[in-house]
Formats: structure tokens, sequence, C-alpha cells
């Protein structure tokens, strides 16, 4: 279970590697939190080698969305496997968030 | 009553760095059972990882010095994990805010049992030998 940052533009693309689970989304949340206070806007989250998220790392995803927005900048996510897509859809958050098929699409859309 | 039988017995120490590797135990427990692959990777997970979670940090408060023990019996028509903890249980009849409504969508919290109704084919609360949360899956 990690997290790998990386930059393409301007955008600040995180991977999650393995769980975003209670036990590693503080890790996560530091990571970007650290991100947006050096003054970056333009994030994408790629879940393509996630395997599973719990409602913890959903609600993480809903914190950072929301301090994203408050310093003027903006959150995508990309790369949602089935069972990704089918538990954002139960939780209503494909509607929160902006998700994109691919990591390229995601990268266009900003 | 169709026959079952123990498919996994396992107590860890309360501390969430243990999660994983019993939901991914469970995990290929489910595989080797033929239960569809989205009912593996994504209700048994989730769910399970939900229930341990809870177990761990609102059960046993979070003490380290506490247990979790995770018990799966397979029948011919469900799997049935217990998830078990030292603490003195909670209602789960009591109403809570629907974390799908427009209103709690932003909310941080409030998803995890949600998570476990919505994965899972039954959940259930009772004590014996601890609290005891139940969640059956139908194969």
């Amino acid at each position: 279970m990690s997290f790998a940052i990386s930059k393409q533009g301007e955008v600040v693309v995180v991977d999650v590697e393995g769980q975003l689970i209670v036990g590693n989304r503080q890790e996560l949340k530091q990571k970007v939190l650290d991100e947006l206070e050096k003054g970056e806007k333009k994030f994408l989250i790629d879940f393509s080698q996630t395997g599973y998220i719990d409602s913890s790392g959903l609600g993480v995803l809903v914190s950072l969305s929301k301090k994203i927005r408050e310093q003027g900048g903006e959150l995508r996510l990309a790369n949602l496997n089935d069972d990704l897509q089918t538990l954002f859809e139960l939780t209503k958050l494909d509607t929160l968030f902006q998700i994109s098929d691919t990591r390229e699409r995601a990268l266009e859309s900003f | 009553m169709a026959d079952s039988h123990v498919a996994l017995d396992v107590e860890i120490p309360s501390d969430v760095r243990y999660i994983d590797s019993v939901v991914e135990l469970a995990t290929r427990k489910c595989r080797e059972l033929r239960l569809p692959a989205q009912k593996c990777t994504l209700n048994v997970r989730v769910a399970l990882a939900e229930a341990i979670s809870n177990a761990i940090l609102r059960g046993n408060g979070d003490a380290h010095n506490k247990h979790v023990r995770v018990r799966a019996v397979v029948s011919d028509d469900a799997v049935v994990f217990d998830v078990v903890d030292e603490g003195p249980g909670f209602d789960l009849a009591a109403d809570r805010p629907d974390p799908t409504s427009p209103e709690n969508l932003e909310h941080e919290d409030g998803r995890g049992l949600f998570l476990m109704r919505s994965l899972m084919d039954n959940v259930e609360r009772f004590q014996a030998d601890g609290n005891v949360v139940r969640l059956t899956l139908r194969r």
C-alpha cells in the first residue's frame, strides 16, 4: 500500500497502489495537503492500481475535494475499475467527483 | 439445515494495520469457494474491512492490547462472517443519516454501516462472548 506522486504539466498525479483504507488514508491526505500548501492547484488521483477503498478512504477523498476547492483548485479521479465504480455509484459519490475512464482523459479535462 | 463448515477463524490484535491481511485471506477463501468474482473483490472486501475497522476503533476503542476475532462459516447457500470485539456493542437499529442524500454527500464520515448493509444480504449485532457483528452473504 503506497502512494506515488508525480507531476504531469501543471497537474499533481497521485497513484494509489494497493488499498485506500483506514490504515493509510491519513498518509494520502497529508501528501495531497502538502502539495496544496506548496501552491499546487490541479490534482488527479489515479486508481488503476487500487484494490479496494473503504468508507474512511472515501471520506478522505470527500475531505480533499472540499479542501482543494476551497483553495481554488480542482480534483479529478481516473481509472476506477468495475468494483470501485460500483462503490462510487452505491454511495452516490459518482455525482460529487469528476471521474474519467483514463488518465489521459482526466488530464485533458483540466 | 444445510451442511456448514468453518472456512476461516483468526484473531488479530486490535490494530488497523492488520485489517488488510484478514480481508485478503477472506477474499482468497471466497475465490476458493467459487463465489461470483465481484462478491469476493467488492462485497466481502469492503463490508468485512468496515466491520473489522468498527470493531477495532469503536468496539475496542483503538486499544492495541485488545483483540478482534473474525470467523467465517460456509454453507451451501451462504457465507456468514462474525466479527467479534471486546466492546459493549452498539444499536444497529438507531436512526442514522442517509449518507447518499445531497445534504450529507460531502460529510467525511457516516458511510461504514451503509456500505455493510448495501454489500451484504443481512447485517446483525448481538452479544455472545463479546460483541458480534454478523454479516451474511448469500452465494
